[in-house]
């Protein structure tokens, strides 16, 4: 079992003739994902790796035959609130967004069209989802020798708002024998498609996962929210959380973002400190370090 | 990017909301022709990007044209919050009946903007939110649907506002909003937003943030009407020359990106790391275990080694650096050699060593084997993924704590 993805998830990426969406479909196709096309308008006919090229969303699913699950989406930031939009009316209901510094308003408006065609977004401003073993959608892990080498098969659900610490984290649950159930880089914007709290119903319901890390920052109130979920839904699973970017509390760092746009602190609540006891106040165990995730969860699911 | 008072009026007014006959002056005696051709009394008010203008002086009344321009003269030479102001608004001093709060905020866990009124205006509205909560109405707007007038009125009515006053107030609060969608704001305040004794409504100050990512397509907007220029960023502080060079660096190279930022920082431990949630984690690590990082910085996606090299060599060059921790978080994009190899080469084009000056170099992940090789080579200290990023910190700290010793 997993979340969101099957070994039979088809997609297609929308912007597949950029260099990194290039890299990003040899990626999935090699980890065995079932990548049915690519959308770059005005170049109908090529081939990507073998995958057909299209000029339309609606070129590709006609050409499939069949409804397409899934679409990655990694366009320049001025078009990509179209391409959400082009996915979602051709009936593709689980939308990757790669692109970052996309305007919050276009956010907002495909996330609003997505929850009215019953669709999920994930993302902008990451990079994609795995299940180990089954299938990748995106550039989650890189490679497909090297995504072997950080995802193993296991218990383990990892949420993220850093594409890279999804890797980082999920590879020290393989190596300390856990492995992952399905791994979510959430993305680092202040609106993204898909917060914690809307994630956590399908590992609720999903039989493999048994405990759940996230990776968390200063900025939002993704964390509040989880807090929240949490309380009111009397989860079956613990929860590990780290947060990153304390230093960020200091003085003279008031009003800076780092690392990721939406790392900006918009009030007292935002900051990590604020966030760290909110999270504890739920019963989340947040770990100082990043080393002691594995042993955090091993002790929280008697492994 | 923020804006200035005068600017925001601007905003507003171009929007439809009305506002007072007000003039913007940068001398004082462009503040007498505005208080005369306005009529006294006036206020004159800093035009500062700062809050506590009031508090600190910026704020003054005068019932004469002389009066004006003696304030103007005070006031453009008053430092506030370290800040010194671009000008004044010369505005008439209303006569006020009541004041309310029309605002627009994104609330991002509903991922929607959020219409904010309140008929207690003049304060600050979170004051008033907490305090006198039947005080404040709120709704959220659509991004794909246009805003209705009657979304605005629901939000003023439950503050209990009716009569004349909700029919005024409506259209305000719901030009504010489209104004808000439109341009990319994260931030639309009118406050107060004043009915004056004849009835009128007015924006007598009105506050406006927009999101820096939609400058691009706001270009009409912020160029064309409120003539401001590319370079005027209006960011919190001024960038350091490190922060300008790593900029300038990364600029000049479309391949992978490059930031630096020493705001905040002083010690001896240059880092060189990446990518965004590698480089807060790290320098948390460092901190936590006793070391001074003397920056921030973050690789991402696939720089040239002439990038690499060129943040090294900015970091490695700031006053007090004594080594650079080279660490990122297992990478899938960004190669490990290109980045071993960037290091490598600042060391050597400014004459050190680097088995001496790179205290630790801790990236796995893409071309890892390559990279180690080359970091054999020169004897410096790496290692893979089985050293966790905190050991890796702690490592690099351990080592420039020993040099000082």
């Amino acid at each position: 079992m997993s979340i969101l993805l099957e070994r039979d998830t088809t997609f297609i990426v929308q912007g597949i003739t950029g260099r990194e969406a290039v890299n990003l479909t040899r990626e999935c196709l090699d980890y065995g994902s079932k990548v049915v096309g690519g959308v770059t308008p005005g170049r109908k006919g090529r081939e990507v790796h073998g995958v057909p090229v299209f000029d339309t969303v609606g070129q590709a699913v006609e050409h499939h035959g069949s409804p397409i699950d899934g679409s990655v989406v990694t366009v320049p930031p001025a078009f990509t609130k179209d391409a959400v939009i082009e996915a979602l009316e051709n009936g593709i209901k689980l939308i990757v967004v790669v692109t970052e510094r996309i305007p919050r308003g276009d956010v907002a408006a495909m996330v609003e069209l997505a929850e009215i065609k019953g669709a999920r977004i994930i993302g902008p401003n990451c990079l994609g989802l795995i299940v180990p073993e089954v299938c990748k959608m995106g550039g989650i892990g890189g490679p497909a020798e090297d995504a072997a080498k950080s995802y193993s098969p296991g218990p383990v659900g990892v949420m993220s708002r850093s594409g890279g610490m999804t890797t980082e984290i999920s590879s020290s649950l393989t190596h300390a024998g856990l492995g992952v159930s399905t791994a979510i880089s959430i993305g680092g914007d202040a609106i993204i498609g898909s917060t914690y709290a809307e994630l956590m119903p399908y590992f609720e319901a999903d039989g493999q996962t048994e405990a759940i890390v996230i990776y968390t920052e200063p900025g939002g109130r993704m964390e509040a929210e989880l807090a929240e979920w949490v309380k009111e839904n009397s989860s079956r699973l613990p929860i590990v959380a780290f947060m990153a970017g304390k230093f960020m509390d200091d003085d003279e760092m008031q009003g800076m973002s780092f690392g990721h746009a939406g790392t900006i602190v918009e009030g007292k609540e935002d900051s990590a400190t604020e966030k760290i006891k909110r999270l504890e106040a739920a019963g989340i165990a947040v770990v100082e370090r990043i080393d002691e995730i594995p042993d955090a969860i091993k002790e929280r699911i008697g492994k | 990017m923020r804006f200035y008072e005068y600017e925001s009026r601007k905003i507003v007014e171009r929007a439809g909301v009305p506002v007072t006959k007000y003039g913007f002056c940068q001398t004082a005696e462009e503040a007498r022709r505005v208080a005369e051709d306005i009529g006294c009394p006036v206020v004159i008010k800093s035009q500062v990007l700062s809050g506590g203008r009031m508090k600190a002086g910026g704020v003054q009344f005068a019932d004469t044209p002389d009066e004006a321009a003696r304030h103007a003269e005070d006031i453009l030479g008053l430092e506030i919050n370290g800040l010194m102001p671009v000008g004044v608004l010369v505005d008439p001093k209303a006569e006020i009946k009541q004041e309310y709060y029309a605002g627009v905020v994104w609330d991002g866990t509903a991922k929607k903007p959020l219409m904010l009124f309140s008929d207690m205006g003049g304060i600050d509205i979170e004051q008033v939110a907490e305090n006198h909560p039947e005080h404040v109405g709120r709704g959220h707007v659509s991004n794909l649907f246009p805003v209705g007038d009657f979304e605005a009125k629901q939000v003023i009515a439950a503050t209990g506002v009716t009569g004349r006053q909700l029919n005024r107030a409506t259209p305000v609060l719901a030009r504010l909003a489209r104004l808000f969608l439109e341009n990319d704001m994260l931030l639309a305040e009118i406050n107060p937003l004043a009915e004056l004794t004849d009835g009128s409504f007015v924006a007598l100050d009105a506050h406006m943030e927009m999101e820096d990512e939609a400058v691009g397509r706001q270009k009409q907007l912020l160029r064309n009407e409120l003539k401001i220029a590319e370079e005027d960023t209006r960011d919190q502080y001024e960038p350091s020359t490190f922060e300008r060079n790593v900029k300038a660096i990364d600029a000049a190279d479309h391949r992978g990106v490059i930031q630096g930022k020493d705001h905040g920082f002083s010690g001896n431990l240059g880092l060189v790391i990446g990518a965004g949630g590698g480089s807060l984690t790290l320098t948390d690590a460092v901190r936590n275990q006793g070391g001074k990082p003397a920056n921030y910085s973050e690789i991402g996606g696939n720089p040239s080694v002439a990038k690499t090299c060129g943040l090294a060599k900015e970091v490695l060059q700031k006053d007090g650096v004594e080594k650079i921790a080279v660490m990122m978080s297992i990478v899938s994009n960004t190669r490990v050699d290109i980045v071993a190899r960037g290091v490598i080469k600042a060391c050597l084009e400014l004459d050190l060593d680097p088995a001496e000056t790179i205290a630790i170099f801790r990236i796995p992940g893409a071309w890892e084997d390559e990279g180690f090789r080359i970091l054999d080579r020169y004897g410096v200290e790496y290692y893979d993924r089985s050293v966790s990023l905190w050991d890796a910190a702690g490592r690099a700290v351990a080592k420039i704590q020993g040099a000082a010793a």
